[in-house]
Parts: structure tokens; C-alpha cells; sequence
């Protein structure tokens, strides 16, 4: 007789290898097109390894193309990006958290209200203020914006998480000497490390894959970001298959690497706050 | 700390992050509503002027090809099949997940995620591609291993709707995985011990103790969820590229985008815009008005 318990394991071993195959098997394609020789997005086999597999496209990637600086370029912009989302949101989901100021109640329903506009909204105004600014083909553009982007949800996210640890814990250190500030860096924020990793992923996410906002400002070919660097490669006639997927598996691979070692962090980071609230 | 120093410091904590975004989301927001009531196109890009509610008036009234109800509906159509697919399959993950004596679950765990973590781009082509008629790996795996005729997924309005939607659950679903699994985890064990005792069975657990228990970390989530799949897109214009066939696969904000930035038409697009944010504002606000009030006790 077959118990009830491995009867419930074994379909749910069954249904979680299914779902993580359909999961995978987009991006298992994209390693298969970058292992064909020369462009050849389109066969009718489904092996995912080709039988003349190479590695060519790699090595092209590096020595054809100025794929080093893409990348430099981009690591520069996400690490900027992160730092300043990390910063800000900590110190903004504070205040959010802890005090109650004019303006606090609109403040929290004005970030959510952020994410209901049509990004069609925002990008021209954007780039016409950009270029009064002059900021068109500099980093800071780009930097603003998508630490911008970002902001809503880290402050959102820094706020619920703040809000599940006891004020007391500021009260004691208060009553031992500490002024508000101070209460502040030492004790609260490295309590609250799961959201601090949840707002450094998510504000390196919005720098290191976007596309639209890099393509409006960054203009000239040696600022480009990875993304930008990319569709270069795509075109009417001829796009490089082979260059576009090796070149997409290197700028995945950091990020599965990020959310692997953040991945506890990522399920608590993300509800703790909301949970009690 | 005295009440000036207390002011000094909130202020110093808020500020820097209001005043990116202000200008970031705030002025261009403004500079939209002003767009909106104006006659900003191809022909009037420097000196255009106010002309009142005409913009409004032509969204809604105008005989676009296609329809703005039609767009519309579709919009609703795809918001709320891909929310569902998203919510369903998210939460089945995170309850098989959540089992105690399931082993191997970071492995799992990280696979399921992936969808999520790879940049949208890369995604949306390959899943183009996939889609393609001749040597797709979806149409090669339908007349290879199920021996059904080939889909003509990206030349046909539904079926090329369909892809938009496979690809976007593709997208979607471990976000609400990633979400349901930490309510999960917070839902005290002894809740589901006192149920054993009571004798009762596994779905009276799920109904009467998980479902509700994640619900208000839920509700926020799925508000989200719909605001972002309702904006979304990058699915529909890199998956059906634009649009294709003719038009068909418009949902709101593609349809936006098309007309601001392939046929400059920017007033009409800003009132669009404008309309857009009205109906989520709309929605959100009644929303989770509404899930509040049904919330349960807990």
C-alpha cells in the first residue's frame, strides 16, 4: 500500500520538476544559440547542445567587440545606483516608519500611486528635461532615473520592515546615550539587513537590465550599458544570434549568482514587513 | 532632541529621496497633464498650444483602428488571466515548497525563481523566438512529440494574444511565489497542529487556515501585481513586435507608446496616459478598500 505521504511527495516532486523545467528551458535555449557556430538562430533540432557546439561566440564577444567596456559601464552604473537606492530608501523608510510629519499619509500613497503610471507618461518630459539640463549622454541622467525607478518599492518594502521591530529597542539605546541618529545606524539598521539586501537587489535589477531609459540618453556607443550594447547586435538584415546569446548568458550569469546568495533573504526580506502590518 | 532638531533630522532623512522624485516622476507627471489638454503632434512640436478636453474627447470617441473599448477590454482580459494564472501557480508553488520533508528546495527554489532574475530583454526575444512558426522550439515540440499541426503563433491576433500571456505567466508567476512562500512561513505551526487535533482534513487546513492567513500579505501584492501587468509593455511590443498582426495586439500601453513615439502624436497620447492612470488609481483605491473590509479577524 502506498501511504498517503508518499503518494502527496511524490506529486509534489512531480509538479515541482515540471514547473522548474518550463522555468529553465527559456534559458537553456538562450545557452543553445550562443554554443551554434556563426548566426544560426533558426534549426529544427531540439538538442539543447548542438552537435557543433563552440565556443566561438564567446571568444568573439571579448576580442571583436568593446563588450569589456559595456560591462564596465554597466557594473559602474548598478553599483552607483544600489548604493544611493540603499541609502536613501533606508533613511526614507525611517522617517516613514517612525515619525509621524505632514505630508506622511500622502507621501506613502503618493509612492504607490508612482507605480500606476504608464512609463509612455514619463519617458518624453524626462527626456526633454534632460536635455535642458545637459544631462543627455552623461551617467548622472541615467543614475537619477533609475535610482528614481527604483525608489517607490525600496522605500515601500525598508518602511514594512522597519515597522515589525520594536521602537523600544531605539528607546534603550536612547536612554544609553545614543541621539536619534545613532539609534538609528547602529541598532535598526543592521536589523533590518533581509530589506537592506532586498533594496540593493532590486536597485541593481533596475540598473543592469533596463533597456529603454540607457537607450534614450546614452547616445554614444563608448557610454554604452550591456543592454544597449546588446540590441546592437541585433539588426534587420543580420542579427548575430551567436554574439547576442553568449552575450546574454554573461550578463545573466551575475544576476543568478546575486539572487542564489541572497535567495533567504529574498522570502523574508520581502513579507517580514508586510506580515504584522 | 529638541522639536527643532527633530524637524532638522526627518527632514534630513525624507528629503533627498522626495526631491529625485519629484523631479524624476512628479514634473514629467505635470508636464503630462499639461500635454494632455494641449495639441502637442508632428506638425505642432514647438509652438503647440492648449485646446481644451479635445485630446480626452478623441480617446474616447475617435474610430482608431483598432477600438479603444476593444483595446480596453483586452487590457482587462490580459490583467486578469495573467493575474490569476500568476496567483494560482505562485501560491501551489509555495505550499508544495512550504512541506517540511521536501528535500532539495534551494535547488528548486532558485530554478523557480529564474524567470524572475533574468533580464526582460533577453527573455522576450528567446521567447519570440520560440514562438516562431518554422523553427520555434514550441511549434517543433507541438508536431514532434504531440503530433498536432503547428500554430501560427505570431501571425494570428488570439493566437499571438495567447503567446503575449504564456510568456508573461512565464514572467510573472515567481513573484507571487516568492511572496506567498514568506506568508507561509510566518503562519504559526500550532494553528495546523490544534486543526489535526480537531480532525480536519487537508482542504478545511488550506480554506480555513492558509488562504486566509496569507490574504493581507496577498491583497498588497496582487494590487501591485495588477497595476504592473496592466503597464506592461515590454511583453506585448517585443513579443508580437509592435503590435502585429496590424494592430491587433494592443493592450493600453502599447497602443500609448505607438502613438507617442510612432506617430508622434503626443497630446492625444498624454490624455491617454492620463485616462490609464485614472482607471488604475481607480482601482487600486476600491480595491483595497474593498479586501480591507472583508478582511478576516485573525
Amino acid at each position: 500500500m502506498i501511504s498517503r505521504r508518499l503518494l502527496r511527495l511524490f506529486f509534489t516532486y512531480l509538479a515541482l520538476i515540471v514547473f522548474a523545467v518550463i522555468a529553465v528551458y527559456p534559458i537553456l535555449q538562450v545557452v543553445t544559440i550562443s554554443l551554434r557556430p556563426s548566426d544560426r538562430l533558426l534549426s529544427t533540432s531540439l538538442e539543447i547542445i548542438p552537435e557543433d557546439a563552440t565556443f566561438r561566440n564567446y571568444i568573439d564577444l571579448f576580442t571583436d567587440r568593446p563588450f569589456l567596456l559595456w560591462m564596465w559601464n554597466s557594473v559602474f552604473v548598478s553599483l552607483v545606483v544600489t548604493l544611493t537606492g540603499v541609502v536613501l530608501a533606508s533613511m526614507t523608510g525611517y522617517a516613514f516608519s517612525r515619525f509621524n510629519f505632514i505630508g506622511k499619509r500622502i507621501g506613502l500613497l503618493s509612492l504607490l500611486t508612482t507605480q500606476m503610471f504608464p512609463a509612455t507618461m514619463l519617458l518624453l518630459p524626462l527626456y526633454i528635461m534632460l536635455i535642458k539640463l545637459g544631462l543627455i549622454n552623461t551617467y548622472l541622467g541615467v543614475i537619477i532615473i533609475y535610482t528614481a525607478t527604483a525608489l517607490p518599492f525600496t522605500i515601500w518594502t525598508m518602511k514594512g520592515y522597519y515597522d515589525t521591530i520594536p521602537y523600544s529597542l531605539e528607546e534603550a539605546a536612547r536612554i544609553d546615550g545614543c541621539n536619534q541618529f545613532q539609534a538609528f545606524y547602529k541598532i535598526i539598521l543592521p536589523l533590518a539587513a533581509p530589506a537592506l539586501v532586498i533594496t540593493a537587489l532590486f536597485s541593481f535589477m533596475t540598473a543592469w537590465a533596463e533597456y529603454l531609459v540607457a537607450a534614450q540618453i546614452l547616445q554614444e556607443s563608448t557610454l554604452w550599458t550591456l543592454p544597449l550594447g546588446l540590441k546592437s547586435f541585433e539588426s534587420n538584415m543580420s542579427t548575430e544570434w551567436g554574439l547576442y546569446g553568449a552575450s546574454s548568458i554573461i550578463v545573466t550569469i551575475p544576476v543568478v549568482i546575486l539572487f542564489l546568495a541572497l535567495s533567504k533573504y529574498l522570502v523574508s526580506g520581502l513579507t517580514l514587513g508586510s506580515v504584522k502590518g | 532632541m529638541n522639536r527643532t532638531q527633530h524637524k532638522l533630522f526627518v527632514a534630513f532623512l525624507v528629503l533627498p529621496a522626495f526631491i529625485i522624485l519629484f523631479a524624476v516622476v512628479v514634473y514629467p507627471f505635470i508636464y503630462n497633464v499639461i500635454v494632455s489638454f494641449s495639441n502637442m503632434n508632428l506638425r505642432h512640436i514647438k509652438d503647440w498650444r492648449i485646446i481644451g478636453f479635445q485630446q480626452y474627447v478623441k480617446v474616447f470617441t475617435e474610430p482608431t483602428q483598432p477600438d479603444f473599448y476593444v483595446v480596453f477590454f483586452k487590457t482587462i482580459i490580459w490583467t486578469v488571466v495573467n493575474l490569476t494564472f500568476h496567483v494560482v501557480i505562485g501560491v501551489f508553488l509555495a505550499l508544495l515548497l512550504n512541506q517540511k520533508d521536501v528535500k532539495g528546495k534551494p535547488v528548486f527554489r532558485t530554478m523557480l525563481i529564474l524567470p524572475w532574475a533574468i533580464p526582460q530583454y533577453i527573455v522576450l526575444l528567446t521567447w519570440r523566438g520560440m514562438f516562431n512558426y518554422e523553427y520555434g522550439s514550441i511549434n517543433l515540440m507541438i508536431t514532434k512529440y504531440l503530433n498536432l499541426p503547428a500554430v501560427e503563433w505570431l501571425k494570428s491576433p488570439t493566437e499571438a494574444f495567447l503567446a503575449c500571456i504564456l510568456t508573461n505567466v512565464w514572467l510573472g508567476f515567481p513573484f507571487m511565489m516568492v511572496i506567498a512562500l514568506g506568508a507561509l512561513q510566518s503562519i504559526p505551526h500550532e494553528l495546523y497542529e490544534a486543526a489535526d487535533i480537531d480532525g480536519a482534513s487537508w482542504w478545511h487546513k488550506l480554506t480555513r487556515i492558509t488562504l486566509p492567513l496569507i490574504r493581507p500579505v496577498m491583497i498588497p501584492a496582487i494590487t501591485l501585481g495588477t497595476v504592473w501587468t496592466f503597464n506592461n509593455l515590454n511583453i506585448v511590443w517585443l513579443v508580437s513586435n509592435a503590435g502585429e498582426p496590424s494592430d491587433q495586439t494592443h493592450i493600453l500601453v502599447s497602443f500609448v507608446y505607438k502613438a507617442a513615439f510612432n506617430l508622434y502624436r503626443f497630446g492625444y497620447a498624454a490624455a491617454l496616459s492620463m485616462v490609464i492612470f485614472a482607471i488604475l488609481l481607480v482601482f487600486s483605491l476600491t480595491f483595497m478598500k474593498k479586501a480591507r473590509a472583508t478582511e478576516a479577524a485573525y
